[in-house]
């Protein structure tokens, strides 16, 4: 294989083809930014689950004197200490607690405090409106409807409450996010192969005489294509460069500078530099690869021997 | 070299057969003229030699094999012991004369020190010394068909075909190409060349095999013309 007279002959062809090249590469480079957008958007996901679902517990309030006249769990009047001592030893015989603590009204007012900080209507609030509450941490988190059945008639119990109930509405929410971003991405990656097809036709079709000739000299089908394929690969090389180029400054302005929602949002660990690092390789294998197949299965149709 | 056996072509969506039932033989060597008024099926004929079609019925040898049983990856090497030369050159107009040539080489993964010398060899030979670096848009149609047939032979093949290589040239162009094609065919190579020109086929006097409607009508060694069209 003489290669530089192939590179010639590639050169040649992104020269000839120079706008539709361009279409190719900004295609490709969008679908495939948007590809690992919405990969380290997933995984961001999974990341914050992961982070979260470790800290969440089951929290088991108990009445206060406030709740007796707002909920009917509690007209017996607030929870006795006798009450809670019965609640505790039953959690501790519990095979599926791990570990639990009490938080009592004034443990609880001072978490409130520091969680809520600056809010307003955090000053209207007093040490004997909070309530006593277990904070139970599960062996396995996904047994909690067990715990809620068991204790949320239990005498002096207000309510039970799972966390990660909260979050699942977060997550769903997120989890949507990424799904649409999958169906973008899919409608630009058919975007990309349709205009990547595209192009190689009028590059085979530019070219006809010269294909034409290579093939009565008894060039491989290999060598008349080959020109054509490192085209599109050429092309997805660039488009996938500057995909990568894309997450890691869309990193960058989200996480870092810009946007810097590492600073504006501390409750989310977002992924690092490692995270979006790894994807790159994967972005760039995608880049090459979908716009040579899309060459090869393109010109098996037009370059027949 | 070539040989035909019961062989027949419809191409589809066409009630007419190209070719029926033709049965031939070519020698080693040997200067064949194909002739035929338009739509006789002498291009099919070419085509399947070149196992650019391949037959209904019946086999087409050319070189030893069987055009049939060849599979698709190996038409290649076949191809590259066969030359071509059309009426309408088939040049590549941003290329010299020179780098035209030369492709043929270049595509079939020849190394650039054969191209160096085979190349300016077979310039000479057809006559275009000295015209290495012209682009083909300022030669004549001669001297154009001259770099297409440099271009057929520079691989030294076994067989030459020629479909009205002089169909566009003026007559006493054609007598030129029509030597070179002799003197290329006197080293050995095999020719077969269809083409309308009764003049030159009255001259040469060499085999002429006559196709009509599809059927071969005339095999004749030391032919003519034969026909008036």
């Amino acid at each position: 294989m003489r290669l530089q007279f192939v590179m010639s002959e590639i050169g040649v062809g992104l020269r000839r083809n120079l706008t539709m090249t361009f279409a190719v590469i900004v295609s490709v480079a969008l679908s495939l930014a948007l590809a690992g957008g919405s990969w380290l958007g997933r995984e961001q996901v999974t990341h914050m689950k992961g982070y979260w679902y470790d800290k969440v517990e089951v929290s088991i309030f108990l009445c206060n004197k406030v709740d007796v006249t707002t909920s009917k769990n509690c007209a017996d009047g607030p929870a006795t200490a006798q009450q809670r001592s019965a609640i505790a030893a039953s959690l501790k015989s519990n095979p599926l607690v791990d570990k639990f603590y009490v938080e009592d009204p004034a443990e609880a007012y001072v978490h409130y405090k520091q969680q809520f900080a600056g809010q307003p209507g955090n000053d209207l609030l007093t040490p004997d409106q909070m309530e006593y509450s277990f904070r139970v941490k599960l062996k396995d988190p996904n047994k909690f409807d067990v715990i809620t059945t068991r204790y949320s008639n239990s005498p002096g119990v207000i309510q039970v409450q799972d966390q990660r109930a909260l979050l699942q509405n977060l997550f769903g929410l997120l989890n949507g996010m990424t799904y649409v971003a999958l169906a973008v991405l899919a409608f630009m990656l058919t975007v990309a192969m349709l205009l990547i097809v595209n192009t190689v036709r009028v590059s085979a079709f530019s070219r006809r005489r010269e294909t034409g000739i290579m093939r009565l000299v008894g060039a491989s089908g290999f060598y008349i294509q080959a020109p054509f394929i490192m085209e599109a690969a050429f092309a997805g090389l660039i488009g996938g460069l500057l995909a990568c180029g894309m997450l890691l400054t869309g990193r960058y302005f989200l996480v870092e500078g810009g946007l810097d929602l590492q600073d504006k949002i501390k409750l989310i660990q977002f992924l690092g530099w490692g995270d979006v690092i790894r994807v790159l390789p994967l972005v760039l294998v995608v880049g090459i690869l979908m716009p040579s197949l899309a060459a090869f299965f393109t010109l098996r149709k037009y370059l027949r021997v | 070299m070539i040989r035909f056996d019961n062989v027949s072509k419809t191409y589809p969506k066409q009630n007419r057969p190209a070719l029926r039932d033709v049965t031939l033989e070519i020698e080693k060597g040997e200067f064949v003229f194909l002739v035929g008024s338009s739509g006789s099926g002498k291009s099919t004929f070419l085509r399947l030699m070149l196992r650019e079609e391949r037959t209904d019925t019946g086999s087409v040898h050319v070189l030893g094999k069987d055009l049939n049983r060849l599979s698709n990856w190996k038409v290649p090497q076949m191809r590259r012991q066969v030359g071509t030369v059309f009426q309408d050159f088939r040049l590549l107009p941003n290329k010299t004369v020179t780098q035209n040539v030369a492709f043929a080489l270049e595509v079939i993964g020849k190394p650039r020190a054969t191209i160096r010398k085979t190349v300016p060899e077979v310039l000479d030979l057809v006559g275009l010394a000295g015209k290495d670096d012209r682009m083909p848009g300022e030669l004549s149609g001669g001297e154009q068909q001259r770099v297409a047939v440099a271009r057929a032979f520079v691989n030294r093949p076994l067989l030459l075909i020629a479909d009205e290589p002089t169909g566009n040239l003026d007559p006493q162009t054609s007598v030129g190409i029509m030597k070179l094609l002799d003197r290329i065919n006197r080293t050995g190579t095999t020719v077969v060349m269809a083409t309308h020109d009764q003049q030159i086929v009255d001259q040469m006097r060499k085999r002429v095999i006559e196709l009509e409607k599809g059927r071969l009508v005339r095999d004749q060694s030391r032919g003519v013309y034969g026909y008036q069209h």
